[in-house]
């Protein structure tokens, strides 16, 4: 068969792509390296399709920005790095206590504060599970390549409107603005489960400007979008904030486990760790291991099923990931009482070798 | 007659698929309609009484924007009222109109984004002066860019929600909860700062005033970003704390030479009908797509080689990088590229990183590149430690201005045509890259070629394939 014909592009033309071709048509962001090719290529490309790109006083403004077009009938996204999700956080749950789909983007670069502009790291991870006040749970989906960027950005926006709620596309630097070789087949197929044929979670929201008068509201409300401190209504709001997505965290997840039978360990990662943590898989094969890979694409909340599955019989889990152990401590939560959970991490800004996982592994 | 309050009923069965359903009639009344009956209040009668403190101005403030909404007899379904937190954001549950109710200091943000997403709808904000203090920069903002929506301050001098505690517009002297010993700072002038900042309208009065509703249709109505600071009375604190009568209200402005009336009246363009007719340009136009690669040419790369060009800002590295891998791809490779320079541009280092495989990369780093092209002294330094611990099979590639490097690899000058030399001087990356090409058989020439013609502007890509054809002149005439 004819090899498909392939492409070099980066993740952040491959997030584009996804957003336009998910009818994405706002999108508010303030310059950020290594975030700031998506901002371009969303301001230069929207208005081809009608859509409206601005570029905020920060992003506080941005985000306030997707949420009011949001509320006014617009698909919006924005993209920044850790600096700026540190000011997106009480918009964020801003966007949860609305129930206000939306998808943000964080291309995660290395250290705290302004840390290193150009350096990869993955040190946001548990920043975007918690980085907002009240604790509710959150959509995440990590990329590992270009055409993960593509399909997963598109079903972040699916994600986005089934739940009502921010969904994030947490990458980093590298899979950003690394250009790549993809095959145009497979931009073309959807690895991931089809989300077409479920049924609804919540309705969808309705955009002011329509027949009903609306109201929307980011303090506690009723169903009527009125503040209320009604003890028995509150707790139905939060507890429903929380259950509309843990309830159906096994749809949410996805997945690639690539196991071996009697394998002794486990080799997990995500995102841009991950490939070299395949490289690393498949040596320690070639040496005569016994070992399986799990790469998490659905980082949040954690695909509780599929890492108890994959972590099922062997003796140790090792999780890749450039950062000190953020979400090695999720997998220590679920398994560590009864398997060992080894981490390899890295902090440096550079990438962790394929060579330093098989270290780990043999 | 009062109109009767609509409010949202649940839906379980609505989606955005139904919102053909949810378009609106074209409601507004036309001059000289008389087929629609006059709506004789915006107000939601079954939500009063005001919640707002006895005497509190608030109370005045939402009945004078009652009143501005009837003169101007819009659609309720068309205005759309954001609001945030203190004592002015309790004010939009009384009205029947749609609402958003918002993070302090924030809801210009959001007025923003809804009129941006939909021109057609009346934003008219209500925020304090508190949401001046954390949002001031917004509003600054929202005025400099003109964008079509309207901001009503309550300005009751301090914080009522939290206890009275001093705010941005607090006035010197004033005793508040967080200002026993008087207030030091300067109040901020918000009408000032959006006049100065390009604000098609903004006006300074207080709740008493009897043009209000007059002086709020004139706001709503400008297609422009409008505001009023409204100055009211706080009568839970700051006026117990500083006697202040609604009567001393424009008394103070003027001893604060923050003088009443309509500081600003002009029409500007207004950000959203500009964006549109600004960016109808590009309506229509093709959006971005991945460039195509197909394969046209072969190689007989057999494993993978990572290649590190370490050169300078000018010698446009990333561009001959570009091409090297997408000439890769066209010869039926893998590759990735990725760059590092600094933030500036046209000084310092510039590398390049690529990697072309016969088979699907996973990893992408190159800190043990196959070979090191070394173009200029700041590329030299920035790879220092990589070349001083590159392996002996690797080789390291002198080009430009560096004669010498420190490391064990193989270490070589990269003979340039002399056909070649006047190109090298503006464009050696591309005869670098060319010349490997070439001596390492990387793959045709001819992709090389085919790569540029393919990721770069025409009038680069001219000049980059006379720079490939000097340097792969027959090797003859190299180092002559």
């Amino acid at each position: 068969m004819k090899p498909s014909t392939r492409a070099l592009i980066d993740g952040a033309e491959a997030i584009a792509r996804g957003a336009l071709d998910a009818g994405c048509d706002f999108f508010a962001g303030y310059p950020i390296t290594p975030a700031s090719g998506i901002l371009a290529h969303m301001l230069r490309e929207l208005p081809k399709v009608g859509g409206v790109g601005i570029q905020g006083e920060d992003e506080i403004a941005s985000m306030g920005f997707c949420i009011g077009a949001a509320l006014a009938g617009s698909r919006p996204m924005t993209a920044s790095s850790g600096p700026g999700l540190a000011l997106y956080a009480e918009s964020i749950g801003a966007a949860e206590m609305v129930e206000v789909p939306l998808v943000i983007v964080v291309v995660q670069r290395l250290g705290p504060s302004t840390g290193a502009a150009t350096a990869g790291a993955q040190g946001d991870i548990q920043f975007i599970r918690w980085g907002t006040s009240g604790g509710y749970p959150v959509i995440a989906l990590a990329p590992t390549d270009v055409a993960d960027c593509y399909h997963l950005t598109r079903r972040a926006f699916t994600l986005a409107e089934r739940f009502r709620v921010p969904v994030f596309i947490a990458t980093d630097k590298e899979v950003v603005m690394t250009a790549d070789t993809v095959s145009l087949q497979r931009l073309e197929d959807d690895p991931f489960p089809s989300l077409d044929e479920l049924e609804p979670v919540v309705k969808a929201l309705k955009p002011f400007g329509g027949a009903e008068l609306l109201r929307y509201n980011a303090s506690s409300h009723d169903d009527l979008g009125y503040i209320t401190k009604d003890p028995s209504t509150l707790e139905e709001l939060n507890r429903r904030l929380a259950s509309k997505i843990l309830d159906h965290r096994d749809e949410i997840a996805i997945v690639r486990a690539d196991l071996q039978d009697g394998a002794r360990s486990l080799v997990l990662s995500y995102g841009v760790t991950d490939r070299s943590a395949r490289e690393a898989v498949a040596a320690a094969r070639q040496n005569g291991r016994l070992v399986s890979g799990l790469t998490v694409y659905s980082l949040w909340p954690v695909p509780e099923r599929d890492i108890l599955q994959a972590a099922e019989g062997v003796e140790r889990v090792i999780v890749a990931e450039l950062n000190l152990g953020q979400y090695r401590r999720e997998i220590e939560r679920l398994i560590g009482h009864s398997i060992e959970v080894t981490g390899v991490h890295r902090v440096d800004g550079q990438l962790i070798t394929p060579e330093q996982i098989l270290a780990e592994v043999l | 007659m009062t109109q009767r309050p609509l409010k949202p009923q649940p839906d379980p069965t609505a989606s955005r698929a139904a919102d053909a359903e949810n378009d609106v009639p074209p409601l507004e009344p036309s001059p000289g309609a008389t087929t629609t009956a006059a709506i004789t209040s915006y107000l939601d009668e079954s939500a009063l009484p005001y919640a707002f403190c006895p005497g509190c101005s608030h109370a005045k403030i939402v009945e004078q924007l009652d009143k501005a909404l009837v003169k101007l007899q819009l659609d309720p379904r068309r205005v759309v009222i954001v609001s945030d937190i203190g004592c002015a954001g309790i004010a939009d549950k009384y009205f029947a109109t749609n609402a958003f109710h918002g993070l302090h200091g924030r809801s210009v943000t959001y007025a923003t984004g809804i009129k941006l997403a939909n021109p057609e709808l009346h934003v008219v904000v209500l925020m304090g002066d508190g949401g001046c203090g954390i949002g001031g920069h917004h509003l600054i903002n929202a005025a400099r860019r003109n964008i079509g929506v309207t901001v009503i301050v309550f300005n009751n001098l301090n914080y009522g929600m939290t206890g009275g505690q001093y705010s941005a517009t607090t006035p010197e002297g004033a005793v508040t909860a967080t200002s026993p010993a008087g207030h030091l700072e300067h109040p901020l002038d918000i009408v000032g700062s959006v006049a100065t900042n390009g604000a098609s309208f903004a006006a300074r009065t207080t709740a008493y005033d009897a043009e209000l509703p007059d002086l709020m249709a004139r706001a709503i109505a400008r297609d422009g970003f409008s505001l009023l600071d409204i100055w009211s009375l706080c009568v839970a604190y700051y006026v117990p704390r500083n006697k202040l009568k609604a009567s001393a209200l424009e008394d103070m402005m003027e001893s604060l030479e923050l003088r009443p009336g309509v500081i600003v009246d002009q029409l500007r363009p207004e950000y959203t009908a500009e964006y549109i007719s600004t960016l109808a340009s590009l309506r229509g136009q093709q959006t971005i797509r991945p460039q195509e690669l197909p394969q046209a040419y072969s190689s007989q790369l057999q494993r993978p080689l990572r290649l590190l060009v370490a050169g300078a800002a000018g010698q446009r590295v990333r561009s001959a990088a570009t091409a090297l891998a997408a000439g890769g791809v066209l010869s039926g490779l893998w590759a990735t590229r990725r760059d590092d320079y600094p933030i500036t541009v046209r000084t310092g280092y510039s590398l390049a990183e690529v990697i072309l495989s016969p088979s699907p990369i996973l990893y992408t780093g190159t800190e043990h590149p196959d070979i090191v092209a070394v173009l200029a002294p700041e590329g030299a330094a920035r790879v220092r430690d990589r070349l001083a611990s590159l392996g002996p099979d690797a080789q390291v590639l002198l080009g430009g201005n560096v004669d010498e490097v420190t490391t064990p690899a193989t270490t070589r000058r990269l003979e340039i045509p002399t056909a070649a030399r006047s190109h090298a001087r503006r464009n050696l990356s591309m005869v670098i890259v060319a010349r490997l090409v070439q001596e390492l058989d990387l793959y045709p020439i001819d992709a090389l070629r085919q790569a540029v013609r393919k990721t770069q502007r025409p009038e680069i890509a001219e000049l980059n394939l006379a720079a490939i054809d000097a340097a792969v002149e027959p090797p003859d005439t190299v180092g002559k």
